[in-house]
């Protein structure tokens, strides 16, 4: 039986990184994959969708509802199309991790979230606390309903063009209505598709402080992240959290400066290829996990890293 | 408005975890378990509404073993007026799974008739992040997870939630399931007082059976690992070596 794939979303377009790593999960799964791909006007994401190596076929639910990703009219388009599926996948981005359980709970069976590997087509291996262990499952549920750990998949690639067909919405319930979004507009990568990666935690003292990063970010063509301490402090904005309950990150590079390395923080990042850490504290838990650590003073090495990199 | 706040006893944030040699699972003897972090913001969240005046009542439930009683006392400690425990695990092993669990409170909403069910977004055990969405679509209801600011009106809550991209706001009928985020609040201690008075405060003890519900897992657990540890790499003296290091060495700028 085939795969059904719910597409990441940005508004009324694909969100490609995200879609295109869980497209590789998806794959390894057995069988065809569908991307379903649900929005308002989202007639060009399906038309991007189709084009990902390995979409056998795009169903496009084009509607209302749809638009802001809200998890119960999702969720009621995707029960109404689960009967031909055995497998029912997302990305575990907020959308996939907002919407899948729903799902799952709809079709009485139990959602296995996060997964890092794909061992079979009922076999999966996910993190437990905070990415400290590794269960590998089964699952003896009909159907299988999975998030992904993007982090962990390559991007699947291009190909030409699998059919789109459009799918109707079933009537929406309205339990519930978006409002508003406030979305910092960036020209910076996003965290999670990024190469390179700057990040700040507590020590960096400010928002106004959080510059120094930012110019360094800028050499490096990088995202920014920043630690829970740092998002709490309100230094940085919570889409900028990196760890446990924040983003998952596995960039070439993560400059973690200023960030003590609390178990929670390591989760979002220690799979990164090179990571390096600046601190003052030569004890702390971050030059564990560092290819290259620097003991100094940030608001020193900071700048000066930032003037080096020419 | 009565609030429902579902409790999970787990592994405190603070223990290191350690994988068990045979791959059972982590090792959860003489461990220090406390209530989980987001569990206690949604308590606080509770205890907010009704100094508010929007709650009127504050029922605290814990699914899991028996020990969970203590999670449940220290929920009374903080301010909730009643516990109920479902005891339905024999030993700390056994992790009830967020389908069941979800039946269970579903059950457990049938017979309280909340307003609101207010819960963590995700147990820092299994990390599922599951539970209360599994329960919103159980009932039928709205949900709204990743909650950093909850306002009540009149039949209904006005969530701002945490997404990827910033914040994003939503507008749930109630009554309607909401799961909390870190920056929510931060939870109050309870204070000894608090603490004496939490013992006299009503706890029913329930089993998965009182309610007809099959807690079975549906996941079998085949290994538990440890995942490979990261080599600490060097200190390097000054910022100019670190850059020859990333250029040369490492060859990622
Ligand atoms: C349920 C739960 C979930 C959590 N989820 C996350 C998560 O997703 N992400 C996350 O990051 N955290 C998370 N945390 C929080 C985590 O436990 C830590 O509290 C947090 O990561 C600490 O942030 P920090 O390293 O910036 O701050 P601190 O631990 O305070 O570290 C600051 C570091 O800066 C160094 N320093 C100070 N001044 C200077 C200076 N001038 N120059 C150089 N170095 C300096 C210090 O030596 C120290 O190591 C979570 C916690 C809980 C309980």
């Amino acid at each position: 039986m085939a795969v059904l794939l719910i597409a990441e979303m940005s508004g009324s377009d694909l969100a490609a990184d995200a879609t295109a790593k869980a497209l590789t999960a998806a794959k390894a799964m057995g069988g065809d994959v569908h991307i379903l791909v649900a929005g308002e006007g989202c007639a060009g994401a399906a038309e991007a969708a189709a084009k990902l190596d390995g979409a056998a076929r795009v169903l496009c639910a084009d509607a209302r509802a749809f638009a802001h990703s809200l998890a119960e009219p999702i969720a009621d388009l995707v029960v109404s199309l689960a009967g031909a599926y055995e497998h029912i996948v997302a990305p575990a981005t907020v959308q996939g991790k907002n919407v899948c359980p729903r799902i799952a709970a709809l079709l009485d069976v139990m959602v296995i979230t996060d997964i890092s590997e794909v061992k079979g087509p009922d076999t999966f291996v996910r993190p437990i606390y905070a990415g400290n262990a590794f269960q590998e499952v089964t699952s003896a549920d009909a159907k299988k309903v999975v998030t992904v750990r993007t982090s962990t998949f390559e991007v699947a690639g291009a190909q030409a063009a699998a059919p789109v067909e459009a799918v109707a919405a079933p009537a929406d319930t309205g339990l519930s209505s978006w409002v508003e979004d406030t979305v910092a507009a960036s020209d910076r990568p996003e965290l999670t598709s990024a190469k390179v990666i700057v990040s700040g935690g507590r020590a960096i003292g400010s928002k106004e402080n959080f510059a120094i990063i930012e110019k360094v970010a800028d050499k490096l063509g990088a995202a920014i992240g920043a630690s829970r301490a740092a998002v709490d402090s309100g230094y940085a904005p919570n889409d900028w959290q990196v760890g446990q309950t924040g983003k998952v990150v596995a960039p070439d590079l993560y400059i973690a400066i200023g960030i003590s390395g609390a178990i929670q923080h390591l989760a979002g990042m220690k799979d990164s290829k090179v990571i390096v850490a600046i601190n003052k504290d030569e004890e702390a838990p971050i030059f564990q996990v560092a290819d290259y650590g620097l003991v100094a003073d940030l608001f020193d090495a900071v700048p000066e890293l930032e003037e080096k990199l020419g | 408005m009565k609030v429902l706040v579902p409790v999970k006893r787990v592994i405190d944030y603070n223990v290191k975890v350690r994988v068990k040699a045979d791959g059972s699972g982590v090792d959860l003897a003489n461990v220090k378990m406390s209530m989980n972090p987001f569990d206690e913001i949604a308590v606080e969240e509770a205890i907010r509404l009704r100094e508010a005046g929007h709650a009127t009542e504050i029922v605290a439930v814990s699914i899991g073993v028996r020990q969970a009683q203590e999670t449940l006392r220290t929920a009374l400690a903080m301010g909730a007026d009643r516990a109920i425990l479902i005891e339905a695990a024999a030993t700390v092993e056994t992790d009830i799974e967020p389908l069941a669990v979800a039946k269970l409170l579903a059950k457990v909403v049938a017979d309280e008739a909340p307003g609101l069910v207010l819960m963590g977004k995700q147990a820092i055990d299994n990390d599922m992040n599951a539970t209360g969405q599994m329960l919103s679509a159980l009932l039928g209801w709205a949900q709204a997870t990743y909650a950093s600011k909850l306002e009540i009106e009149d039949g209904a809550a006005v969530v701002t939630r945490e997404v990827d991209g910033g914040l994003q706001t939503i507008r749930v009928k109630t009554p309607a399931v909401v799961t909390v985020d870190l920056r929510l609040n931060e939870p109050r201690y309870a204070s000894l007082p608090n603490i004496m008075k939490a013992k006299k405060k009503p706890l029913d003890v329930k089993t998965p059976a009182d309610y007809g519900v099959d807690v079975s897992p549906r996941l079998s657990i085949r290994t538990v690992t440890e995942p490979p540890v990261r080599q600490a790499g060097v200190k390097v003296g000054s910022v100019d070596e670190l850059v020859e290091k990333l250029r040369n060495e490492a060859g990622v700028i």
